[in-house]
């Protein structure tokens, strides 16, 4: 191996590429950006305010924090919802004018005056979330009028009370603890405010409620779709943020006890710019608390500072205007080029250096023949996305459909057939337990089970989270083929779990090991990863001596051994490398060996860049999806080797009439059936020479009556 | 005109559509204040709501152009007082004032363009990027202009007819707004241009995808509404010889958007013209010099004013309501 290459090599090894594209589709990808502004902003006004890390100062902060805090909640589950209320700062003014009248010219109890100030956030968000919610008016328009209407109220009974409220205080010694008293050192106000944050973050990312609230905003019409009451639910968003935005002129009120007649002018700005800023989106469906409380974070510090350094009222709205404008631009072009970000950098090909070839040349066991050239057909036109073939005790026949459906067979022609049971996705390997059920892969789903009376059943979709995994993988991605352990346990391997099934030659092009050997065990219903960072595991088989079992690795082009039991317990071992072709399902054969079949042919140029990385991501990124290097899946061949690894023999079809691909094939009573995924058929071969009577089921779990 | 689809049928019948409704209204209520108000009728009055009229219908022409195309501008009130003040201030410097007027109009079309460029090329939603430009260029002028308040040099002739004089008995400001009401009118209906608005406004996407230039269409629609305001502005310093900033923060703004929205311009776009800005505007005209005779204070006009605008949008809303089967989610 020549330096380059090793360097090249290593430089895959150690800088995991693909985990860019990984942390990128994470959720709290979306905060990294106003973080780091946070961090900068602290840093900067930290150095140059004086008195930034005073405890007054940052006592006052946390006080002021409850207040806008709350606020910018309120309106956080108002645009995770897909609206937006402008009249937030309007409904502040009013719940101060409320609170203050009550506790200081009426003497009302703290708990009156704390439900008259909710009552009213009540009142004005029953309006806005009547007309959004109900009439289905546009969020933005009706809340700036419900601005303007609650503000002419606030103007119009304020300049009445304003002298009785500044000429008297308030009689409740709760109200003045919420206003200056401090719990463990911390304001009062700031540890409820803690507390409130703390359920709201569980009910928007835990609750039945929340989930709701991001269906509606996420995708209004799927929501529709899918059932969710999508009218209430705007209402109560709305109803909720007033409630939010009326506690905290309550806070308010305890805190300064006296209004000016421009409260609250304005906070709609300073609101939107906090949640923008978080990382809160317009368009709804995205947004969280932390990504609130950082952006309240963000605007308080800023506009305090500016405050501190003299800066004069109109230049601390420019500012602000500005940082408004730039975050809604961030925030929408990051939402439109996200994906494409990520679908650039998604894939994330390594360095794979393919062995030396197999020889297929004239008179090795590899030799290309013609062998597969006057098979039988089967299901001519009809089967679309046959993977696999599988027989039961009586003879008839099991493939899948690329609709979703177990097809089952008559023998002894096999003309006839009908749909033995729907699950849905795209059935893949299939075997038979003990107990004549049927256990099928299902891409995109896992694994299933189907009784002898057609009655499917989840066996498993999830396995343990890998360690070092930056996204959750344990569900299953590509759940591939599958084989019975002789205890019963179902061992199956997962082709990718980065890609879904028609991505799949995204997968062939990255040539990592993203795939993984799964068991699963019906006893005790528990799934574990066996192996993992397989390059494409695909076919696996239970090997004859009952301690190991096969499995092949597609864009590896190798045939492997596990040991589940025995001495050699869970070693793995190389059985066949360097094959011609790309290894698909293994099965029995009648005569102690295995059938293997290769889906397609390697060529010279995609084994060249399998040792280019670079070359390869930038044909990813440049060049469209159809002109891609890809495996060549228009030549197969089906071939039999032994325990030891040695090719038996191997069948083709030169001319590409009969089978161009195949992707399983099963023995049968002496006939070999051929399956290939992209086929509109499955091809009979009858075996010379073969056990007439031999069966999978009966190898297996022995004969039955 | 909203249902318009629906009733195409009936078109030999009377057709109610909101334009007419909205110009009955006005009549009944013309009807209803010349006969119990004292002075309603007086020659002054009539001149006075033809005046007042005039710089709202004028900025509620500009803003009924850019609704046509489905967007929104709430900087037309910045924008009318900052580049009149601006125009104001630079002439201070023993600049002819025509010459200041050029620049102000300058600086609005640049502020215009930058707007149109945040909607059409940053796809920041209108409504957003107008608040946020709206806050920003008031703010600016606030810290560039000593004083709230700027009035126009005493001794320009032309400004002087623009506040003062009259064609044919008709006062200037009234005859300016005709004047833009006109050109809006054959520009939407009768250039090329004008029918892309229309069809930029009815469908964003079927118009870019069948090969139409709908973002310069957007730039220019922003830049022609800003030209609009300053239009205003311009009529608004020669009636009272000065300009306040401190209008930024009326609702200025709401009563252009209620003209148009009570004209019936829907705000979904494609629809109405310049007929129902006018219709709008007088409506909205009479009732506001009805309140004022009426002796209702400021906050209570806007009270009033804004259920109107509310339920004018909640009637929009149950006519042409909003389909869950094809309504976007950021459609905010």
């Amino acid at each position: 191996m020549s330096m380059a290459e090793s360097l090249v090599r290593w430089r895959y090894r150690l800088l995991p590429d693909h985990v860019v594209g990984e942390v990128l589709t994470k959720k709290w990808i979306d905060s990294v950006i106003p973080f780091t502004a946070l961090v900068i902003l602290c840093a900067i006004f930290g150095s140059i305010v004086p008195g930034f890390f005073d405890v007054t100062t940052l006592t006052n902060l946390s006080g002021q924090t409850a207040e806008l805090g709350l606020v910018v909640l309120g309106m956080t589950i108002v645009m995770v919802s897909g609206g937006i209320d402008l009249s937030v700062g309007s409904t502040f003014a009013l719940a101060v004018l409320v609170t203050l009248y009550g506790m200081n010219v009426e003497q009302w109890s703290f708990g009156t005056g704390l439900l008259a100030c909710l009552g009213l956030g009540v009142v004005c968000g029953a309006i806005n979330g009547f007309l959004v919610g109900f009439l289905r008016m546009r969020a933005f328009l009706t809340t700036l009028v419900t601005l303007i209407i609650y503000r002419s109220t606030f103007d119009i009974v304020f300049p009445q009370v304003s002298t009785p409220i500044v000429t008297s205080g308030p009689d409740s010694p709760t109200y003045d603890f919420l206003g200056f008293g401090t719990v463990w050192g911390v304001p009062t106000s700031f540890a409820v405010f803690v507390v409130i944050a703390l359920v709201i973050h569980l009910v928007l990312s835990r609750a039945r409620y929340g989930w709701r609230l991001f269906a509606v905003g996420g995708a209004r019409r799927s929501a529709y779709n899918a059932g969710i009451n999508v009218r209430f639910t705007l209402f109560s968003a709305y109803v909720l943020c007033s409630v939010l935005v009326a506690l905290s002129g309550f806070f308010f009120s305890a805190r300064i006890g006296s209004a000016a007649s421009d409260i609250g002018t304005g906070l709609e700005l300073q609101v939107l710019t906090a949640t923008v800023l978080g990382g809160i989106s317009l368009g709804g469906g995205r947004g969280s608390v932390a990504k609130a409380l950082m952006g309240t974070l963000f605007v308080l510090i800023l506009s305090n500072s500016l405050l501190a350094l003299a800066v004069p009222g109109p230049v601390n709205y420019l500012i602000l205007g500005l940082v408004l404008l730039l975050s809604v631009l961030l925030d929408v072009r990051w939402v439109k080029n996200r994906h494409k970000i990520l679908r650039s950098v998604y894939i994330s090909p390594t360095f794979a250096k393919m062995p030396q070839a197999i020889s297929t040349a004239p008179g090795a066991p590899m030799a290309v023949n013609d062998r597969l050239k006057d098979v039988g057909v089967i299901g001519l036109g009809f089967l679309d996305g046959a993977e696999d073939v599988i027989f039961d005790r009586q003879d008839r026949l099991y493939t899948g459909s690329r609709q979703g459906d177990i097809l089952r067979f008559q023998p002894p022609h096999y003309t006839e057939s009908e749909v033995f049971a729907h699950i849905g996705g795209s059935p893949l390997g299939m075997a038979f337990d003990r107990d004549d059920n049927l256990v099928i892969c299902v891409a995109g789903m896992g694994l299933y089970q189907v009784s002898p009376a057609g009655a499917v059943k989840l066996l498993t979709a999830e396995t343990n989270r890998s360690l070092t995994s930056v996204v959750d993988d344990s569900t299953m991605k590509l759940a591939d083929d599958c084989d019975i352990l002789p205890d019963g346990r179902i061992v199956f391997s997962e082709a990718t779990v980065r890609f879904e099934m028609h991505d799949w030659y995204a997968d062939a092009l990255e040539s990592r090991g993203n795939g993984r050997i799964i068991v699963h065990d019906p006893k005790s219903g528990s799934t574990r990863t066996l192996l993992s960072n397989l390059v494409f595991p695909n076919g696996i088989c239970t090997a004859f001596d009952g301690q190991s079992v096969l499995f092949a690795e597609s864009w590896a082009c190798r045939i492997s051994r596990y040991y589940f039991d025995g001495p050699k317990k869970g070693n793995v071992e190389r059985v066949i490398e360097g094959l011609p072709g790309y290894p698909d399902n293994i099965n029995r054969a009648s005569d102690g060996t295995y059938w293997l079949a290769l889906m397609g042919m390697r060529t010279p140029a995609l084994d060249l860049s399998l040792e280019m990385p670079g070359f390869r991501r930038r044909m990813a990124r440049r060049v469209s999806e159809d002109a891609w290097l890809m495996p060549n899946l228009n030549t197969g061949c089906v071939l039999r080797f032994d325990e030891k690894g040695q090719i038996r023999e191997s069948l083709w079809d030169q001319a590409g009439e009969k089978h161009p691909m195949i992707t399983s094939m099963r023995e049968h009573k002496g006939i070999l059936y051929l399956c290939g995924i992209f086929n509109n058929r499955m091809g009979t071969l009858p075996l010379k020479g073969a056990d007439p009577n031999w069966f999978s089921s009966d190898s297996y779990w022995g004969k039955k009556p | 005109m909203p249902g318009s689809g629906k009733s195409d049928d009936r078109r030999l019948g009377f057709k109610v559509s909101q334009e007419v409704v909205v110009v009955a209204i006005s009549i009944a209520l013309f009807v209803v204040f010349s006969a119990t108000l004292n002075n309603f009728l007086s020659q002054g009055n009539i001149i006075a709501i033809l005046k007042n009229v005039s710089i709202l219908g004028t900025l509620a022409v500009g803003m009924g152009f850019v609704v046509v195309g489905r967007g929104i501008d709430l900087t037309m009130v910045a924008v009318m007082v900052v580049g009149v003040a601006f125009s104001i201030w630079i002439s201070t410097w023993s600049i002819d004032f025509t010459l200041a007027v050029i620049c102000g109009a300058v600086l609005v079309a640049a502020i215009g363009l930058f707007t149109g460029v945040m909607v059409a090329i940053a796809e920041v939603p209108p409504i957003f990027a107008t608040l946020a430009i709206a806050s920003s260029v008031y703010g600016s002028g606030r810290i560039v202009f000593a004083s709230d308040v700027l009035y126009a040099p005493p001794d320009i002739a032309w400004l002087k007819f623009v506040g003062n004089g009259s064609v044919l008995g008709i006062p200037m400001s009234v005859v300016i707004f005709g004047a833009v009401a006109a050109l809006m009118g054959l520009f939407l209906r009768r250039t090329r241009f004008g029918r892309l608005v229309y069809a930029t406004g009815d469908n964003p996407n079927a118009a870019r995808t069948t090969g139409l230039p709908t973002r310069p269409i957007i730039v220019t629609q922003y830049v022609i509404s800003a030209l609009i305001a300053f239009t205003a502005g311009i009529i608004m310093t020669g009636l009272v010889t000065g300009i306040d900033t401190r209008l930024y923060n009326s609702s200025l703004i709401y009563d252009v958007l209620l003209v148009v929205v009570l004209g019936g311009i829907g705000l979904s776009g494609g629809q109405g013209g310049v007929r129902n800005v006018i219709a709008g505007t007088i409506l909205v005209g009479i009732l506001t010099n009805g309140m004022t005779i009426l002796n209702f204070s400021y906050t209570s006009q806007n009270l009033i004013k804004s259920v109107i605008l509310l339920s004018a949008l909640a009637i929009d809303a149950i006519i042409n309501p909003r389909d869950e089967q094809t309504s976007q989610s950021g459609d905010i």
